[in-house]
């Protein structure tokens, strides 16, 4: 502002070519037009825009096409029933004379270890959630966001492989369990892996409270704690359950590290040093060798069917809990 | 109460409880944030002390030898690279114009409030469900067998949410008042977006994809039976070494392998090769971050 | 009047979902003259403003009835909404630079409009810049951004791009209220230079400037105009109504 010249007219106006009559004033501007190829290109590449748009909805669909088509024979076979598929622990798919397909054992697999995995990663994630949202100063604060992404980035079968090799052997040393790949393994490991959304979103959703409230909060002479569990986990309970939501969402769908780090066996299990198989890894682990066509094939295709439908409708609530939220 | 008497501001037993709780409360939350962070930096001290024996250039660019007990991982970590740039080079692009049609065209009604609920989906799909659904549709369906594209293809739908969802947060970033302005001057909105908001965004947009490098990186399950194999012979080296309908290896599907299926590996290579895909992805991602660090700190406005 | 008319606005209303914010208000706006628009905040100004060069699309929850019609021409019917807005140049309240370079900002619209002749460009730039009275300043750095300008030169700049694409209708919403005193001068000289060829809306919260400036002032109050005539009778001991006087004089408001 300080090079501005003197107040009052600008010294430079009187130089100023005096301002056109209104005939002289152009309208070049006005008369001008786009080239064709402009208007044109702009058409096809908004049409792009549009068709990428719908692009999820198509992917959405065809991935349930494609995987349901793929199972679909299986069910109109007649030998096959799906009542012995969802309730039947027997799963037997390679057996000569009795092939049996039942998931239940794998249903309470990925039960069981999703289970576990949420009840060690939601409390350590929310708590970890409120004190990088409320307790923490702001260096340390961008500090432990980073290192959070950091761990949402390490890939699934580095997870397994630790799964398999360093907690593996910890589980064998202090619980004295005879192999170290069972629920307990996996549900820890899916559990640092589920905590990095829970921590986000969580903190998200306590981010999202209004400063106000913890203002008003503080001007009653209200403690920190006494803020996050009066004001802030109240208000920012939506939010928490999403966080929570999602996690499952991940621990059900997660496929290498419970590959790797639950050990293999189809059962239901009855502790959580027993070994177990999950949906996901029992997939991952036949697929490979059941040939293209045959029932094997299709009923894994089925669980396929199963695991997209579990995780549409975990992520379908987790959605319909954070819009909640935001039409508050 | 009594302004002006001091005994206002003498610590009653109430205070030192409040603050003693107050203390208790920030070391039990701070011991839950450590408790993630403290095993994962012992995890990673522990895998590279285990894998030093193995870690030099030589492992990195050496073939496997023995049945993959001895030797290098190149044949993985160039298949990784051709599955990563292939699959970007399909879902960039189509992410980040969907991101845009969201971010700048859509209204809010009920049919992009599916498409909203789609992305999310896609999002939360197993990755095991998208290797079902590249075996189904691109493997046999479309008849591209077990090949990169097919893998390729397969990664680009599972990481098409990432750059969605990072392109979207990137083009919110850009305050509504520039494309207004642009707006009342009789701009479309593809110019807007042309003129504004893409210059603007693009380097939220950049760490989206890099972001989305990271994330196909260190994919497994969809690759598995899409295209990459358990052991392919390729030229020590060789940086062309794979064709477009021909299967590879990657550095993910290389440590399931060597660390479950095959017997009698030298001990230090799964770990190295754990490591070695580890630090690809963790160094990715601190790119990212540094990028977006950097720009921040030199936004225009 | 006889004077010809250059907007004609009749009954329109405007609601953001449910809530009604325009009434039904119906006015005329002649060639070629300065009408002040004064009213509290919230009495549907800048919604007013939206309506007439049709970004009020943009809001998708705004509901629009009731006939605006520019040059005859009726905007919600136009074939061309982009040259229509081209022929309404719009100053908002606070100013906004584009993070784009000075030239940039200003040949923008020009640009959008399909011309591309660099001669053609560098002409309306350093027209419009200098009919904002803000060529002096900024003609050594056209390169640098239109965001490290100060406040009262954004504002200047806003106004060189509202000219840049020649409009016929020059709208200022309240563009003083982020710039100190002396460049509000400087830009209703400015104003007073433009008014010979081209129509001005000056919407105000300053009830002066209207007086300064206007050749007309309209009362809006609460989605509804109270009242709207000339100068000399707005701004009189008697309007026809007495809360016209009343807020003139500040009695509330």
């Amino acid at each position: 502002m300080s090079a501005r010249p003197k107040p009052g007219p600008a010294p430079a106006r009187p130089q100023e070519p005096s301002p056109p009559a209104p005939e002289a004033y152009s309208f070049a501007v006005r008369s001008a037009r786009r080239p064709a190829w402009s208007v044109w290109g702009e058409r096809a590449l908004e049409g792009a825009i549009y068709l990428c748009g719908i692009s999820a909805i198509i992917f959405v669909l065809s991935i349930f096409f494609f995987v349901f088509k793929e199972a679909a024979p299986v069910l109109v076979g007649g030998e096959f029933s799906l009542t012995e598929f969802l309730f039947s622990p027997e799963w037997y798919p390679t057996s000569e004379e009795n092939k049996r397909y039942g998931v239940l054992a794998m249903l309470a697999g990925t039960f069981s270890v999703t289970a576990l995995a949420m009840v060690l990663a939601v409390p350590f994630g929310l708590g970890a959630a409120i004190y990088i949202s409320e307790f923490c100063g702001s260096k340390l604060k961008e500090t432990l966001k980073i290192v959070i992404e950091l761990l949402a980035a390490i890939p699934s079968v580095v997870w397994g492989f630790v799964g398999l090799t360093v907690m593996s052997k910890l589980i064998v040393t202090y619980t004295g369990a005879p192999v170290g790949v069972n629920i307990l393994n996996g549900g820890l490991i899916l559990a640092l892996m589920s905590v990095p959304i829970i921590v986000s979103i969580g903190e998200d959703s306590l981010k999202a409270v209004p400063d106000s409230y913890r203002e008003a909060g503080v001007a009653l002479g209200a403690t920190k704690w006494q803020l996050v569990r009066r004001v802030l986990l109240p208000a920012a309970k939506n939010g928490l359950l999403a966080a929570v939501l999602l996690g499952v969402g991940r621990g059900v769908g997660e496929t290498m590290a419970v590959l790797m780090a639950t050990g293999h066996a189809v059962q239901i299990p009855h502790g959580i040093l027993d070994s177990v198989r999950t949906l996901t890894a029992n997939i991952a682990a036949e697929l490979g060798e059941a040939p293209a066509g045959s029932d094997h094939y299709r009923v894994l295709f089925l669980t396929g069917v199963l695991l997209f439908s579990l995780t549409f409708v975990v992520n379908l609530g987790a959605d319909l809990v954070v819009r909640g939220i935001r039409k508050k | 109460m009594k302004p002006d008497t001091p005994a206002l501001f003498t610590e009653t037993a109430l205070v030192r409880r409040k603050y003693r709780q107050e203390t208790v409360a920030k070391w039990v939350f701070f011991v839950m944030a450590a408790a993630m962070i403290i095993p994962l930096l012992l995890i990673v001290g522990y895998l590279m002390v285990k894998a030093a024996p193995s870690l030099t250039l030589g492992f990195l660019l050496d073939v496997p030898v023995r049945g993959m007990t001895e030797g290098g991982i190149w044949p993985a970590f160039v298949g990784t690279i051709y599955l990563v740039f292939i699959s970007l080079a399909i879902s960039a692009p189509i992410g980040i114009l969907a991101a845009v049609y969201l971010n700048e065209y859509a209204r809010d009604n009920w049919f992009n409030r599916v498409i909203n609920l789609a992305v999310i989906n896609l999002a939360g799909v197993p990755s095991i469900v998208h290797a079902l659904f590249g075996l189904g549709a691109f493997v046999y369906a479309a008849r591209f067998g077990y090949s990169i594209l097919s893998a390729s293809l397969t990664l680009a739908i599972m990481t098409l949410p990432v750059i969605v969802a990072s392109t979207r947060e990137a083009l919110a970033s850009v305050p509504r008042s520039f494309r207004e302005a642009c707006w009342n001057v009789g701009a479309t909105r593809w110019q807007t977006i042309r003129a504004v908001v893409l210059p603007n965004s693009i380097s939220g947009i950049l760490t989206g994809v890099i972001l989305q490098v990271s994330r196909a990186a260190g994919e497994t399950a969809p690759i598995m039976f899409t295209g990459a194999v358990f052991y392919k012979a390729i030229e020590k080296g060789d940086l062309f070494a794979y064709g477009l309908h021909e299967q590879c290896m990657a550095l993910s599907m290389h440590l399931y392998t060597i660390s479950t299926q095959v017997p009698g590996v030298k001990e230090s290579i799964p770990y190295a090769t754990a490591v070695v895909l580890l630090g690809s992805v963790l160094l990715v991602n601190a790119a990212a971050i540094a990028l977006r660090v950097y720009m921040r700190s030199r936004t225009k406005w | 009047m006889t004077r010809p008319k250059h907007v004609e606005v009749r009954d329109l209303r405007l609601a953001y979902g449910t809530k009604e914010v325009i009434h039904g208000i119906t006015f005329d706006i002649h060639r070629h003259e300065i009408l002040g628009v004064i009213g509290p905040a919230q009495s549907g100004k800048t919604s007013l403003l939206r309506c007439l060069n049709r970004t009020i699309d943009f809001t998708p929850e705004a509901h629009v009835s009731g006939i605006v019609k520019v040059d005859g021409e009726e905007v919600r019917r136009t074939r061309d909404v982009y040259g229509l807005r081209r022929k309404i140049g719009m100053v908002a309240p606070l100013p906004v630079g584009l993070p784009i370079s000075i030239y940039d900002n200003v040949a923008f619209a020009p640009r959008c409009a399909g011309m591309s002749r660099k001669a053609d460009l560098d002409a309306i730039v350093e027209q419009c810049l200098r009919q904002a009275a803000l060529w002096e300043e900024v003609k050594d750095r056209l390169s640098s951004l239109g965001t490290k300008l100060s406040g009262g030169q954004q504002q200047r700049l806003t106004i060189a791009r509202a000219l840049s694409h020649q409009p016929e209708i020059l709208c200022l919403d309240e563009f003083s209220i982020a710039i100190d005193p002396v460049t509000t001068m400087r830009i209703e000289d400015v104003l007073k230079e433009l008014r010979s060829h081209m129509t001005v809306i000056l919407v105000t919260n300053l009830t002066q400037q209207a007086r300064r400036l206007a050749d007309r002032t309209m009362f809006l109050w609460n989605g509804d105009i109270i009242e709207l005539d000339s100068n000399a009778v707005i701004f009189s001991d008697t309007p026809k109504d007495r809360r016209t006087h009343d807020y003139v004089n500040g009695i509330f408001g």
